[in-house]
């Protein structure tokens, strides 16, 4: 009797899936309960949200062994759907540490107090919470269709983000990165069912036997399809040729969702990418390694390209500049992934996630100064940061710091020191002439970086002293308390990180397989 | 020497390196009520820069005094975990190589500070001048000071932000294009570095300086040294600079505030060299002999390449710089000091020791010299300041006059003075090169490198008869200049006085710092005979 339930239904260990799950059920809460409160009220959502989130953080405590698994065929002890394993524990901290700075940034947006500007709050919760909670399952998905799933999860709602905001290039924005991405899953669904052919299995491990057991016949079959499935998710990372639609959805969308995108969004997509490659396809990394390898070059050659063009003067030339500034990170967030295929997956994860833990810090750190600027400023032109320092002093030093980590230039040690290890594992990896690409492009991204931190430096010109009192105090005045915060938390996780680089260092010898 | 016992002379070396950075930190908090003079909060920043630089002058002066010369080998040695996983240690000391340098940052640092204590800069916002200064001190003696390859790269790039600050923000003319140059030249020479030292690191499984030094090259295959040094090489040549990649330099110099030049001088230049004689040498001599004739091909190419861009400005109605000529005479006297290492023998390297030394001191000096003249005259073109007659500034200010003659002299090289020296050891171990270099080639080298001497000699010396003699002509563009500048201030006095008695010391006995660097290096190379 019960060997038939036993084989039809899997077993589920909720305390093992809790983050995903809280996640989505406070997204759920946060929409029903939009519906019945009253409109004075409706600033509540954010911190309901936000607790949500602290709440799935919190649940990864009793994980953090990594030793747990859930979903598991009741006939196959090694095919399981979803691995709390260390890896996936660590992306899911950082993707809710990372979505916990979004909401503060967001919380001001969305407050109805704010006026007409302001965002939807029940409609914008749902959907930040609903792709992190596909953020956070991406990392432990242990099968094709679920890691599709996630993905799905976590980019189908940011268009809609995308598109929140009223007038502005947003929708148009929406609409090019809905499309895009639209064609990069097709092509993923593909390849998957390619693979699917070719293994015979969706879970990742019987894939990794399944390919290489299989049909000498089929091997072209294999290696499209493994080919092909890895675009959808270089297309996640905005990796080069995928890119496109990075600058315009970043320009169109809400700020704190072009943060969001540029950390939480890329993270998952990265993590997706080593789950795929390090699990699924390790015996085919003569076929990916040189591919992502060619990608992160590319990527990073042509994000920080862009990046120097940048003008002081053109609106949005700020966030414009973040947003190349993020491709150019993803193509070294894409080397140790390269790597991986020449010296092991541990490595390679552990590099990833530890370059990965300094951007996301970093980098929603700066996303955090500009919407700290951006209230007195809201052209979000570069000439706008012009005289900072004498204006808000500590504004001025955290964004400095944050680009200097960003750069790989002391005083921001820990971005020096993860760019080492990122470029040791090239080196370790034989991968000589993508580390002489990488160390080229960092000198190269230091102009931008460098000039951009210059400039708060700079003294004020004496139109923007005077017509400052214009602004009215008010504006400028009013309390950004949950900007300060986000800002202060991501400084004092990158000076904790600055001070003790083992922190986020020591992934990278740590065993993850 | 005073004894002091080991963890005494660690802590004062650890102390040394921190006390300059949390006084860069500590400079951009507003001062404490008890420390608040007279003057307003611009003056008590500045001060603050003058005390904590000074009190890191004594702390070097104290590990200097406490060396034991007759060990060789590290002294003051700390060795602590630091990131595990990338193998990086918290790894300091001194030895005879670095002590001198040691010294020189502080008392240089120092000095600037003092200078910028009398005559604050003229771009403003104190505050964030010395927390540049004193972070660019803590950088460069912190590059002095480990031992540890990762650690070295940090130091090294640590620099690079204050000094790009220093340039753009408080330079003259042209500082934006010259602050950049400077930046990416160094940058893009560091990261390749940093691809060298992985290299090394990896394949040799520690980064540990001291430990590769011991083990001369060996478990390092010979193509790995090559491309290390190759490497190591372009990045710390970018830095030194060696000719052709010094065209970022003059630049650099003719913008930068009188303090940046004099650091970039005195203190940022001799971080290449160092690091060749610190790393390059002990860590790949396989790589190092392979490169060394061409390190010295390149390096008395850049002796004649100065001397003659030198002359070239000192021409009358060239419209030469006299900070541009100063900095173009900095690319021959490394050059100097590169034409000793590659010599590779413990004579060449003691010379390009002391030569690295007396650069600092020499050069140090004459840019505070020209920043005076500036100041006096309101310009450092030669011809605005010569014209046809010359500038005559013996007649004006004798006292001031007679001091820029002394550096002129010196920086060409004359016996009794620091800049002798260096020099001759350079070309006599390029007399005698190591084992297995081409000596006609090294010969060569050393004829080629002796007639720039003859034309550094000669622009020098047109230095000193186009701007101390001379006979002011009626009608010439001179005519601006008062008939009477101010001599020599008392603060002036103190802040070049030092660097002055110190070239003449070093001049007359200079076993005080070959005693120093002769054993270390005598270690550090391998196969040399006691």
């Amino acid at each position: 009797m019960t060997t038939l339930a036993d084989r039809l239904t899997q077993s589920v260990d909720w305390a093992v899936i809790a983050p995903p799950v809280i996640t989505a059920v406070t997204a759920v809460v946060v929409l029903v309960a939009d519906l019945f409160l009253p409109a004075a009220r409706k600033r509540l959502l954010g911190p309901i949200a936000l607790a949500g989130l602290a709440l799935a953080a919190l649940a990864l405590v009793p994980l953090r062994h990594g030793d747990r698994v859930t979903f598991c065929l009741a006939d196959g002890p090694g095919a399981c759907s979803y691995a709390a394993d260390r890896f996936a524990v660590l992306v899911q901290l950082l993707v809710l540490g990372g979505a916990l700075l979004t909401a503060l940034l967001s919380l001001q947006e969305t407050d109805p107090r704010s006026g007409d500007s302001a965002l939807p709050g029940g409609e914008y919760w749902f959907l930040l919470l609903s792709s992190v909670t596909g953020a956070a399952l991406l990392p432990a998905s242990r099968d094709l269709a679920t890691l599709i799933i996630a993905l799905e999860v976590t980019t189908l709602p940011a268009y809609a983000l995308v598109a929140l905001r009223k007038g502005g290039d947003g929708p148009e924005a929406a609409l090019k990165f809905f499309l895009t991405s639209v064609a990069a899953t097709a092509v993923t669904l593909l390849g998957v069912s390619f693979v699917y052919a070719a293994s015979g299995s969706l879970h990742l491990g019987e894939i990794a036997s399944g390919l290489s057991a299989a049909d000498p016949r089929l091997a072209t079959l294999a290696e499209a399809g493994v080919a092909l499935t890895l675009v959808g998710f270089a297309f996640k990372t905005a990796a080069v040729p995928f890119h496109f639609w990075v600058p315009e959805t970043y320009l169109g969308a809400p700020l704190p969702v072009a943060a969001y995108l540029s950390v939480v969004g890329k993270t998952a997509g990265l993590a997706g990418l080593v789950v795929l490659t390090a699990r699924g396809f390790p015996d085919h990394g003569h076929l990916w390694g040189p591919v992502l390898a060619a990608l992160a070059g590319l990527t990073m050659t042509v994000g920080n390209a862009a990046a120097l063009r940048a003008t002081e003067d053109a609106p949005g030339g700020a966030v414009r500049l973040l947003a190349w500034s993020s491709v150019g990170q993803a193509g070294y967030l894409l080397v140790p992934i390269a790597a991986g295929a020449y010296v092991g997956a541990d490595e390679a994860m552990g590099t990833l996630l530890a370059y990965a833990l300094m951007y996301a810090a970093a980098n929603l750190g700066a996303f955090a100064v500009v919407a700290y600027a951006g209230r007195r400023s809201p052209g979000q032109r570069l000439a706008d940061y012009r005289g900072l320092w004498a204006r808000q002093p500590l504004a001025a030093l955290a964004l400095g710091f944050f680009l200097l980590c960003l750069a790989g230039l002391p005083p921001g040690v820990i971005g020096l020191f993860a760019k080492v290890a990122v470029l040791r594992t090239a080196v370790d990896a034989g991968l000589g002439v993508l580390a002489v690409v990488m160390a080229v492009n960092v000198a190269v991204a230091l102009y931008y970086y460098l000039r951009w931190t210059a400039l708060l430096f700079r003294p004020a010109p004496p139109a923007a002293a005077a017509e400052a009192p214009a602004d009215g105090p008010g504006d400028a005045a009013r309390p950004g308390r949950s900007l300060a915060g986000a800002i202060g938390l991501a400084a004092a996780a990158a000076l904790a990180f600055s001070g003790a680089p083992q922190l986020i260092l020591g992934f990278t010898t740590d065993a993850f397989l | 020497m005073i004894p002091l016992n080991d963890t005494v002379t660690q802590w004062l070396l650890i102390a040394a390196v921190v006390l300059p950075l949390l006084g860069a930190a500590a400079a951009l908090l507003p001062a404490p009520p008890g420390l608040r003079g007279p003057g307003g909060p611009e003056r008590d920043v500045l001060r603050h820069g003058v005390t904590v630089s000074g009190a890191v002058l004594l702390l070097t002066l104290a590990l200097a005094a406490a060396f034991d010369r007759d060990r060789p080998g590290v002294q003051a040695e700390t060795d602590v975990s630091w990131i595990p996983s990338l193998g990086a240690r918290i790894h300091l000391g001194v030895d005879g190589i670095s002590l001198p340098l040691l010294v020189l940052s502080a008392l240089l640092t120092f000095l600037c500070a003092l200078y910028a204590y009398v005559r604050p800069p003229a771009g403003g916002d104190p505050r964030a001048f010395v927390a540049f200064v004193l972070l660019l001190e803590g950088g460069t003696l912190a590059t002095f000071a480990v031992l540890d390859l990762l650690l070295f790269f940090l130091a090294f790039e640590t620099v690079l932000v204050p000094m790009y600050f220093l340039i753009a923000r408080w330079g003259g003319e042209g500082r934006g294009p010259a602050a950049w140059r400077f930046v990416l030249y160094t940058v893009l020479g560091s990261v390749v570095m940093l691809l060298g030292l992985l290299l090394i690191g990896l394949r040799a499984g520690t980064f540990d300086m001291i430990a590769l030094a011991e083990a001369h090259g060996e478990g390092l295959t010979h193509t790995t040294q090559l491309l290390a040094v190759l490497a190591i090489g372009i990045g710390l040549a970018v830095k030194t600079p060696m000719w052709p990649l010094h065209s970022w330099l003059p630049d650099a110099h003719t913008a930068a505030p009188t303090v940046g030049s004099v650091l970039l001088a005195g203190v940022l230049l001799k971080m290449g060299t160092y690091g060749l004689v610190r790393i390059a040498l002990p860590i790949a001599p396989d790589g190092m002999r392979t490169f060394a004739p061409y390190l010295g091909a390149f390096a008395v190419a850049g002796i004649v390449y100065a001397s003659l861009a030198c002359l070239a400005l000192v021409r009358q109605g060239a419209g030469g710089d006299l900070k541009r000529l100063i900095a173009y005479s900095s690319v021959g006297h490394m050059g100097f000091v590169l034409l000793g290492i590659a010599t590779l023998t413990p004579t060449g390297v003691n010379g390009a020791l002391f030569a690295n030394v007396a650069h600092g001191l020499i050069t140090g000096l004459l840019f505070f010299l020209v920043g005076a003249l500036k100041e006096r005259t309101g310009t450092t073109d030669l011809d605005r300041l010569a014209g046809a007659g010359g500038a005559a500034l013996y007649g004006r200010t004798p006292r001031f006059g007679g001091l820029l003659a002394f550096a002129a002299v010196a920086s060409l090289g004359l016996p009794g003075l620091a800049g002798f020296w260096g020099e001759l050891l350079a070309m006599l171990g390029a007399f005698d090169p190591a084992a297995g270099l081409s000596r006609p080639a090294y010969l060569t080298y050393a004829a080629v490198a002796g007639g720039g001497t003859l034309l550094t000699a000669a622009y020098m010396l047109l230095v000193v008869r186009r701007v101390c003699m001379g006979d002011p002509v009626p009608g010439d563009p001179t005519a601006h200049l008062p008939g009477a500048l101010p001599d020599l201030r008392r603060h002036e006095f103190a802040a070049y006085g030092p660097l002055a008695a110190l070239t003449l010391l070093a001049g007359l006995w200079p076993a005080l710092l070959l005693d120093l660097t002769d054993p270390a290096v005598r270690h550090l190379l391998p196969g040399v005979a006691g």
